[in-house]
């Protein structure tokens, strides 16, 4: 098992007091394998997301990943998982202003040592992103954007795949295009994937998929 | 509805007291400097004005001796018969105890009503003053001098210059030991018609025009100029700190704004409301700014008044009054500042989309349009001043060429630092060096302002602190030259110069008088000094240059020494001739240094000297002697002749006299220059502040990619580091150019002479690692917030409410 959640409870301080975002999470995730995570605004989506990628650090419980639980590591400890294991795509703000497409592309390979000039050629080309090369992020559109980010993220050859609605700031013909961009590419490096949807047409294209409510699982 | 829009807009500053008190407080410290400036120079110009209307001298004329020495009370007597109206006065320097003081001696029966500068007549006073002992007028603060002094009565006199005392002038006489002397004649303005010609009752007398303008205004002008320059900087440099501050809090109300208009408040009224605050602040600090200038200028007053009397013998009063001008100009001055600060946002506000996320890149790229305008710019004023440096003359040119220098070096900074970065990050190895190198140049054009600040006070400082040392350098170089002979004496009396000159010739190895006349040289004041032939001169002297042999030229008779500042100010060289008080032409034959001497100097033959000036007073002299024994020898003359101890100086003495003044002088500026890089460090931190809130979208996929906060905020100090020390880099080059400047031309023009330049490379390094220490506070702050950030505080980038 490459992702095993156990019994996460997060709490967030609010003016009315503590509120009970994430309430005994049990989740678990094959390497290889994808699964889309759904549920309304506001139930803890992003929350979860960020708990598994060492961003932000659960109030209870244990989250194993390849085997080691990274609940209570330091924060070297947990960049350094950020930048070896997983790849990170966001909704927007994904890439890094002032370096180029290439340079974006390169970044999170380069930063986890594991540098590989050709897969990034055949990235760059089935992303459809090798006329852009030299451009920065702002001179590209919101779809092209997120392909880099995509692309960045594959890159570095993650063994796992978390994305939080990456096709959200996209229109439906867009997003889907580039949804299946990421499905196959994902599939290829043979990395296990995490997905954040609103939608349940997207959620069903994917192996499994979760629903959260009322912080649980359901 | 406005009352609503205000009420929305000025919650802000109640969230932020920090960013208020950063925008008052740059705003202050700039009217501070600036209006301590201008308290000091218009209290020493009110003393000029004073000084130069002084028994009417600015609205009378005056008739004097060629030579300027003292005339005869006769010649009084036979004016007054011939017809003429005239007065005498009698005018001299004198102490009392350690007070030294300016005697004027006044004849209140004969005294034009224009000269009138105390009401002598009033009561029952006129008697008193004409009959022994006298009175002594005197201005509150001199007069307060003089309470531990044996004096005749004194009376305090609103109105006289500091220093300065009037009296009777038979009391005077007996004050100077001047017996039946006088100075000069006061001229009535109406004349009766009739009265025999000048030239057959007083031939030996001529005629001065009243002086529109005192020597003194004149003299010192150049001085205020600089004092002026300097305080106009810091206020520049205080201003990038306003410009950052009202940056910042725009930026952040941009959501305010936005609302506000979307509700219907015209975009007319949402900016003048904002200009209303922004006065309502410039005012504010401007009331603060006037005081704390206040503050400033009466911690510099002293060694300014200190400077102004060693440089130019003005006396300007050690203590500070409060001028309306100062509080009016000082507020005028902090809401121009403001408003000028304020330009680009206002302009920015007025053209804001209603809609439109903010952009920070978008906003780079425009200002790199911005950059390639500005490098056009630089060139321009960078050859403007190549220009003036080549063309130009005068004062103003100088000031001009240190204006369009300074100007278009910081205009040209930032393309520098573009170029630079460029090429680190064309150079850096590594994923994360590359990002810091592109990322560095992302942020320039945030901080270029404050940069450019820091530029021009480290410029200053590299600049100003050359001058200042290459000064000490030549000056105490110079110093040993100059003062070469071991003692110096002054006698009483002509008797007591003949006794003290006896009674050396067999305990010292030579006796050197120093006898001297004032009078004007080529329409300037000047003194002329008499030496003797000896090897003190010939192998001391600061000579500049000089026709060969020419102390026997001098010896002969026939050549004169004139100092650099009269040979710069009358554009006289070698082989030209002079005319000196009394008519007679001598011929230049050399020029030395005279560094400190406000007026002209010659020297001629001592023979020549008391042929033409046979009046001379011949009490000064210089002694050699071997300085082992010079202490005793000294003592000796003290105890034979009961000589006072100011009578009897050593040349020790006189040297840490001269240094002293020149250190009080260099102190003025030296605290002027550490103010201006402080106030360059709060803007600096006061653009990294107001950059570090738009950073986060920058900063937080990296963060995500797996960087730790402590690396990113390590990062973020040393980019504030390598920003400043490339900026300290690009300082030296301009700060030698300003020192150039400043020693080739402004002073050159301020004072009449030029130094050498000399480089010292170990001030730089001092100001250096200050300026590292000043960016890396600056940087600190953020930095440390950044690594302290909640990770909930970054993740907020990519949520979608942004
Ligand atoms: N830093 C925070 N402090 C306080 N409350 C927070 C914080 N971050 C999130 N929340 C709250 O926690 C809850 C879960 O937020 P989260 O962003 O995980 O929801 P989400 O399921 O991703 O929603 P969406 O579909 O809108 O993205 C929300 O009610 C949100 O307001
Ligand atoms: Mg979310």
């Amino acid at each position: 098992m490459l992702l095993r959640l156990h019994q996460i409870d997060k709490f967030y301080p609010t003016g009315e007091g503590p509120l009970h975002v994430l309430n005994g999470i049990d989740l678990s995730l094959e390497a290889g394998k994808s699964l889309a995570l759904t549920g309304e605004s506001g139930s803890g989506k992003s929350t979860l997301l960020h708990l598994v990628a060492g961003l932000d650090s659960p109030d209870a419980g244990e989250i194993h990943l390849g085997g080691t639980n990274i609940v209570g590591l330091n924060d070297t400890a947990l960049a350094a998982l950020r930048r070896g294991t997983i790849g990170l795509v966001f909704q927007q703000f994904n890439l890094i202003p002032s370096l180029d497409v290439a340079a974006n592309l390169a970044f999170q390979a380069r930063l986890a040592g594991r540098p590989d000039p050709a897969w990034l050629k055949v990235l760059a080309k089935r992303l459809g992103l090798s006329q852009v090369l030299t451009r920065y992020p702002e001179q590209l559109s919101a779809g092209q954007q997120q392909r880099v980010a995509i692309g960045r993220t594959l890159a570095a050859r993650p063994r796992l795949v978390l994305a939080d609605e990456p096709t959200g700031n996209l229109d439906e013909a867009t997003g889907d295009a580039v949804l299946d961009l990421m499905l196959s590419l994902v599939a290829e490096t043979g990395a296990a994937l995490l997905m954040v949807t609103h939608s349940n047409r997207l959620a069903n294209r994917l192996n499994a998929r979760v629903h959260l409510h009322a912080g649980r699982l359901v | 509805m406005v009352w609503t829009g205000l009420t929305a807009l000025l919650s802000h500053w109640r969230r932020r007291p920090v960013q208020l008190a950063m925008l008052l407080l740059g705003l202050s410290l700039a009217t501070a400097l600036w209006s301590g400036v201008q308290a000091i120079n218009g209290e020493a110009r009110a003393s000029y004005d004073r000084a130069a209307a002084i028994l009417g001298q600015d609205r009378l004329a005056q008739l004097v001796r060629e030579d300027g020495a003292r005339m005869d009370q006769q010649e009084f007597v036979r004016l007054r018969r011939a017809g003429w109206l005239v007065s005498p006065v009698i005018e001299g320097e004198m102490r009392f105890g350690d007070v030294r003081l300016r005697v004027l001696g006044i004849d209140p029966l004969t005294l034009p009503p224009q000269a009138q500068q105390v009401d002598i007549a009033a009561g029952d006073q006129l008697l008193p003053f004409i009959t022994a002992p006298g009175v002594l007028y005197a201005a509150p603060e001199t007069a307060a001098r003089l309470t531990e002094q044996a004096t005749p009565p004194v009376r305090v006199a609103e109105g006289l210059p500091p220093g300065t005392v009037l009296t009777d002038i038979g009391q005077a006489q007996v004050l100077l030991r001047a017996k039946d002397k006088i100075s000069r004649l006061l001229l009535w303005p109406d004349q009766p018609i009739g009265r025999a010609p000048l030239e057959v009752t007083a031939p030996g007398l001529t005629l001065r025009e009243p002086s529109e303008t005192g020597d003194l205004a004149r003299l010192t002008d150049s001085f205020h100029l600089n004092l002026t320059a300097f305080g106009f900087l810091a206020f520049a440099v205080g201003l990038f700190i306003v410009h950052s501050a009202i940056g910042l809090a725009f930026e952040q109300r941009r959501q305010v704004f936005r609302t506000l208009r979307a509700l219907g408040l015209p975009a007319r009224v949402l900016v003048l409301l904002l200009i209303a605050e922004l006065l309502t602040f410039a005012l504010l600090a401007g009331l603060v700014g006037v005081a704390l200038g206040y503050v400033v200028a009466s911690a510099l007053l002293p060694d300014v008044a200190a400077t102004l009397r060693g440089l130019y013998g003005a006396d300007v009063p050690g203590t500070l009054s409060i001028r309306p001008a100062v509080w009016a100009a000082g507020l005028a001055i902090a809401v121009i500042g403001t408003l000028v600060a304020a330009a680009q946002s206002l302009w920015r506000l007025w053209h804001l989309p209603l809609l439109a996320a903010a952009q920070p890149r978008a906003w780079a790229r425009a200002s790199e349009r911005a950059l390639r305008a500005q490098g056009v710019a630089a060139m321009v004023l960078l050859l403007t001043a190549a220009g003036i440096a080549h063309f130009g003359s005068g004062l103003e040119a100088g000031f001009a060429l240190l204006a369009a220098l300074l100007l278009g070096a910081a205009l040209a900074l930032p393309l520098v630092l573009t170029g630079i970065l460029h090429l680190g990050g064309r150079l850096a190895r590594g994923p994360l060096a590359e990002w810091f190198w592109a990322d560095t140049r992302q942020q320039l054009p945030g901080l270029s302002l404050a940069l450019m600040a820091l530029l021009l006070a480290l410029a200053a400082n590299v600049g100003v602190s050359t001058m200042v040392s290459s000064f000490r350098l030549t000056f105490t170089g110079w110093l040993d030259q100059r003062l070469a002979s071991e003692l110096y004496v002054t006698a009483r009396t002509e008797a007591e110069a003949t006794a003290i000159r006896d009674w050396l010739a067999q305990r010292s190895e030579a006796v050197l008088p120093i006898w001297s006349i004032e009078g004007r040289v080529a329409g300037q004041p000047a003194a002329i000094y008499g030496v003797a032939d000896h090897a003190t001169y010939r192998d001391n002297w600061p000579i500049l240059s000089a026709v060969p042999e020419v102390w026997d030229r001098i010896a002969t008779g026939d050549g004169a020494l004139i100092n650099e500042q009269l040979a710069r100010r009358q554009e006289l060289g070698l082989g030209d001739q002079i005319t000196l008080p009394g008519g007679w032409r001598a011929s230049i034959v050399g020029v030395y240094a005279d560094y400190g001497n406000p007026i002209g100097q010659v020297i001629i033959g001592i023979d020549t000297l008391v042929q033409h000036y046979p009046d001379v007073s011949r009490l000064r002299y210089a002694i050699r002697i071997a300085p082992g024994k010079a202490e005793s020898l000294a003592a000796g003359l003290r105890t034979e002749f009961g000589l006072p101890a100011q009578n009897v100086i050593d040349q020790a003495g006189i040297k840490a006299f001269s240094l002293k003044v020149f250190e009080r002088t260099f102190n003025v500026t030296a605290v002027l220059n550490v103010l201006t890089l402080g106030v360059a460090g709060l803007a600096m931190f006061a653009s990294v502040m107001t950059l570090s809130g738009m950073r986060l979208p920058q900063l937080a996929p990296v963060w995500a990619m797996g960087l730790t906060r402590r690396h990113l905020a390590w990062l973020e100090l040393s980019r504030g580091l390598l920003l400043a020390a490339l900026t300290m880099l690009a300082a030296v080059p301009v700060g030698i150019a300003l020192a150039f400047v400043l020693l080739a031309v402004v002073n050159v023009e301020a004072f009449g002479w030029r130094l050498p330049m000399h480089l010292f490379p170990g001030d730089w390094a001092r100001l250096a690692a200050l300026a590292l220490l000043a960016a890396g506070l600056a940087a600190a702050v953020p930095a440390w917030r950044l690594a302290r950030l909640s990770p909930s505080d970054l993740l907020k980038v990519f949520a979608h409410e942004r």
